[in-house]
């Protein structure tokens, strides 16, 4: 509501400028608004106290993630088996810890390299213009329309060795381009805003103003799509796996736990809310991290926004 | 509260007012303090009386026009009494209430491109607004109606523009359309918010003689909401000052203009740079307006204020009467003081002194820019897959100029006309597509990269809008330092310059680490000119560095930017449409038409005795803010907008809208279609027109036209 904004005149004195007189640099100023959020803490302890239980959460427990424990198949969560076990006995505590390893690997890769691919390709796109523009645009499109899991099953035979390394090569690679042709659009009407004019009248290289202007600029966007990343990653990796790609029997991920826990979600509900709460939470605190870096990087959010 | 304002006598007997407001206030609800955006106004217009409101932006003068309009946010609360014809427009329903608006009331926005839908001709959406209110209506009655009507509003070959849509029209034509919807029913009463803001001055002149004959025609009353007291001085009967969110002074246009009571409007008016005065220093209004979330008791003006006592800090004053004129009031404790003479009007806000010259400008006057028949076309394209050339924009077509060492050029024209083009060339430092640019006698098409780069430190620019040319995301520490990075300062030395430059401005150094959006225009203004000084330029091209400014804080800026060149020996290339400021600043001026420049001489030689036609146009628009002089000088308009810059006109390219040209017998118009003038010397000046020397536009009493 722009008749409000006119009408209000903001006196904010942020609390980073109260607390030291020394002007700081950008970087600064982020990370002590980023300490002063408690969103961003909950979200960071959460995810670090996942990561380190991914860890070590299986130190002194009796079962592993492979062994069959064939005296207590289909049971019920107990003080043995602390989240129970499957139709042939596997524990489902310590496949769950397992999965989890590889599936935080997967979803920390794909989700922020693909961001970070977007971000730089589009913005490239975007800030350069003209032949170079449409040859990445081209470029984008070719990879849009190619049936990315037939050149997957193309390609196979020749990567079958460290196959859920590729799967995540693989998932970073196709999926950046959507987001990519987003931030090349908000690019080319960056580009002729007239602080970009500035920098390059000043004599700032290309790399620079893409580095410090239009990637900030941009930064609400890569960092909404890498957070949501995170968790796509995870469940994409699933649907892979379900062809034959990706984490293999007896190897486990979150994703393929899920998948085959959804079916006994009624009957035997703790395959299925187990690892699925700890993947709801590995989201959650990433998307409140995300979000509370997202408003330490935009210096209008919070306060003075209705 | 004002009743003042609605004794009897202030509207002649028996008549009973098109619009009455009492004590209205609007209050938006936020999650901190609710802002109080009108805080209890009262006023009232007569049936065909033209009442000016004026404020800065925030003041609250949109926001109670909305109100009465009943276009306000469902969540704004709005108390008091809003009375159109004897009904009361508070209480309705949407539904009730749209049958009054377009029909009894009517509105014009500010920007006419938003204000029209793209998707339907201008001629249907006029025809939309009478069969609303005219079921008898016929469809076809309603579009010859529209056709009507624009050829009302001086719209050319209506018939034609009526199947036309809003993208084909021109800012000034679709205001102009925007009046003919708002008259289309005979609305007693129109309003107008800021209407003429987003236009060229000489549209802008165009524009204000519509709506004057608009009303004439209809007999309707008129409020028209602006920040330029200057459009306010010509036309209104009635003028009301706002400040945050109230009333602060009332009366006719001569007494406010001339007695003005309230030290706000005192300050106002005397920090307007006006075409019919030079004085060297203008006159700032320090400060900006108190925020409406968080008011504190008394005067809200008293901080700003240079006569503010004790009192002023301890109740608002009311608006009251002035002794010996009932029409006149205003809201100030001490207004007594000031009509009566024992304050002096021009004590209140004293001009500043000029400050002292810093470093002598060595060899002052040597040329350090130097643009020499300068183009820029631009190819017309069209196709998709094989594009083709269709024509050329001739954007800048053959401009030279040069700029002195401590010396101010002015470029002048209406957007479009390629001032901005031309300084982009210049700032380029790159080969031109023809002709040549010299910065310090160095020819920039010689130049290696390495020595553009340090060119760079040595020629600077100030945008137009600060909130587009500053990173919204760079700390201001940053955005500063960001010429420094370039030239491999060390951090240290940044900070120090930093400093250094936001002392200079006249901001304070501990506010480095804070972001953009917490400065007001005029503080993120000087942040701009921090950046571009901080490398140590010799030349400033400034891109309408105040145009994007409220008219109090402009001044502050205008002085800012005069007292820097006195002490570091600055050269500025000065581009801007408004006239007032370049006459103020500039020492010589190049007026531009259609990608040429048509006029260059010494700043007081043109604008005190304009040779072109189309700079006689040009000053004759600008509204001065003296409605005395306003009403008794004579306008020479100009017909039309600019021709596209794709047209081929042979001849002289400014005949299509020439004043002089129509009055020429024929056969020296045969001149002007034949022959393109080029720039040639006449009485110390260049001026490129066959006529010139032709004086029937001024000499036929525009007296008082800029002295």
């Amino acid at each position: 509501m722009s008749m409000v904004e006119e009408a209000q005149v903001l006196p904010v004195k942020s609390e980073v400028s109260k607390r030291q007189a020394r002007p700081s640099s950008r970087a600064r100023i982020i990370f002590s608004k980023l300490a002063h959020t408690p969103r961003f803490w909950v979200g960071a302890v959460t995810l670090a106290v996942i990561v380190l239980w991914s860890l070590f959460g299986l130190a002194g427990y009796t079962y592993n993630a492979v062994g069959l424990d064939v005296m207590a198949m289909n049971t019920a969560p107990t003080a043995a088996h602390w989240f129970g076990t499957d139709q042939i006995g596997a524990d489902l505590y310590a496949q769950t810890i397992v999965g989890l390893r590889k599936s935080l690997i997967i979803g920390f890769v794909v989700g922020p390299v693909s961001a970070l691919l977007a971000g730089f390709i589009g913005a490239l796109a975007g800030y350069l213009g003209g032949v170079w523009d449409r040859i990445i645009v081209w470029f984008i499109d070719l990879l849009l329309v190619l049936p990315a899991l037939y050149i997957l099953i193309m390609l196979y035979p020749l990567i079958k060795g460290g196959s859920w390394v590729i799967v995540m090569v693989y998932l970073a690679v196709f999926s950046w381009m959507i987001l990519a042709r987003v931030i090349r659009a908000q690019t080319s009407s960056l580009r002729d805003r007239d602080f970009v004019k500035a920098a390059r009248f000043m004599g700032v290289k290309t790399s620079t103003i893409i580095r410090r202007h239009i990637i900030p600029n941009v930064s609400s966007l890569l960092i909404i799509d890498a957070t949501l990343g995170v968790g796509a990653a995870i469940l994409t990796e699933t649907t892979l796996s379900y062809f034959g790609f990706g984490v293999q029997p007896p190897d486990v991920s979150l994703g393929t736990l899920l998948s085959s826990g959804t079916g006994a979600a009624t009957t035997r509900p703790w395959l299925f809310v187990f690892p699925a709460a700890i993947l709801v939470i590995t989201v959650l605190a990433t998307s409140l991290a995300g979000d509370a870096l997202r408003d330490a990087v935009d210096p209008t959010s919070g306060a003075n926004r209705d | 509260m004002t009743e003042t304002m609605i004794v009897p006598g202030t509207h002649p007997q028996g008549v009973t007012p098109v619009l009455e407001v009492e004590n209205l206030s609007v209050t938006f609800p936020q999650s901190g303090a609710d802002v109080r955006a009108v805080r209890g106004i009262s006023y009232h217009v007569n049936p065909g009386e033209f009442l000016g409101i004026v404020g800065e932006s925030g003041s609250g003068k949109s926001v109670s026009s909305m109100a009465v309009m009943g276009l306000l946010p469902s969540s704004a609360k709005i108390t008091g009494s809003i009375r159109f014809q004897g009904q009361s427009l508070l209480e309705r329903s949407d539904g009730e209430l749209s049958r009054i608006r377009g029909k009894g009331l009517s509105m014009i926005f500010q920007d006419p491109l938003s204000a029209l839908t793209p998707v339907y001709t201008v001629g249907h959406q006029i025809a939309e607004g009478l069969l609303l209110h005219d079921k008898k209506l016929s469809t076809r009655a309603a579009a010859l109606r529209a056709v009507e009507l624009l050829k009302i509003v001086g719209i050319p070959s209506p018939e034609r523009r009526a199947e036309a849509f809003p993208h084909e029209f021109s800012g000034g034509m679709r205001q102009r359309a925007m009046i003919a919807i708002a008259i289309a029913n005979d609305p007693k009463l129109i309003i107008a918010d800021e209407p003429t803001t987003a236009l060229d001055v000489t549209i802008q002149a165009q524009i204000l003689e519509v709506m004057q004959q608009a009303k004439e025609m209809t007999g309707a009353a008129v409020v028209l909401i602006t920040h330029d007291l200057g459009v306010v001085a010509g036309n209104a009967d009635r003028i009301a000052v706002m400040y945050a969110g109230k009333l602060v002074e009332t009366g006719g246009v001569d007494q406010v203009f001339h007695e003005p009571a309230m030290p706000y409007t005192i300050g106002l008016l005397r920090s307007m740079p006006s075409m019919a005065s030079t004085e060297a220093r203008l006159v700032p209004l320090e400060g900006r307006p108190p925020s409406l979330a968080a008011l504190p008791p008394g005067c809200p003006f008293a901080p700003r204020c240079p006569i503010a006592i004790d009192d002023c800090r301890k109740a608002e004053p009311a608006l009251v009467a002035q002794p010996g004129d009932p029409f006149h009031s205003a809201a100030c404790i001490r207004s007594a003081e000031i009509s009566d003479g024992t304050l002096e009007r021009a004590d209140v806000f004293p001009r500043p002194q000029p400050v002292a010259a810093g470093i002598p400008v060595e060899n002052a006057g040597a040329e350090v820019l130097s643009v020499n028949e300068l183009v820029r076309h631009f190819p017309l394209m069209k196709g998709s897959v094989f594009k083709r050339q269709i024509g050329v924009v001739r954007a800048v077509d053959g401009v030279s100029f040069d700029l002195g060492a401590g010396q101010t050029l002015g470029l002048v024209g209406e957007s479009g006309c390629g001032k901005s083009t031309t300084i982009m060339e210049v700032l380029e430092l790159t080969k031109p597509q023809h002709g040549g640019i010299r910065v310090n006698g160095i020819d920039v098409a010689q130049l290696s990269k390495r020595d553009r780069l340090k060119m760079r430190k040595d020629i600077q620019v100030v945008f137009q809008d600060p909130m587009a040319s500053i990173d919204p995301r760079l700390p201001i520490h940053d955005v500063i330092a960001e010429p420094l990075t370039v030239h491999g300062v060390s951090r240290k030395e940044q900070q120090r310059k930093v400093s250094q430059m936001m002392e200079l401005v006249g901001l304070d150094p501990e506010m480095a680490s804070r972001y953009p959006h917490e400065f007001s225009g005029g503080q993120r203004q000087r942040i701009g000119i921090a950046r571009a000084l901080v490398t140590a330029p010799k030349i400033l091209v400034l891109d309408e560095p105040v145009s994007a400014l409220d008219v109090s804080i402009q001044a502050g800026v205008i002085n800012l930017l005069a007292d820097l060149q006195q002490q570091l020996g600055l050269s500025y290339l000065f581009v801007a449409h408004d006239l007032a400021v370049v006459h103020h600043i500039a020492d010589h001026v190049a007026v531009m038409y259609l990608g040429r420049i048509v006029e260059l001489g010494a700043s007081d030689d043109v604008f005190n005795r304009p040779r072109h036609p189309y700079t006689q146009a040009l000053i004759s628009a600008v509204p001065i803010p003296d409605p005395t002089l306003e009403r008794s000088r004579r306008r020479v308009l100009l017909e039309g907008d600019l021709p596209s810059p794709t047209d081929e006109i042979p001849g002289c390219n400014f005949r299509s809208r020439c004043p002089l040209y129509t009055l020429l017998p024929e056969n020296l118009q045969q001149r002007c279609k034949d022959e393109d003038p080029s720039l040639r010397a006449l009485e110390g000046i260049s001026v490129a027109c066959h006529h010139a020397e032709h004086d029937v536009l001024i000499s036929t009493g525009t007296e008082g036209q800029c002295r």
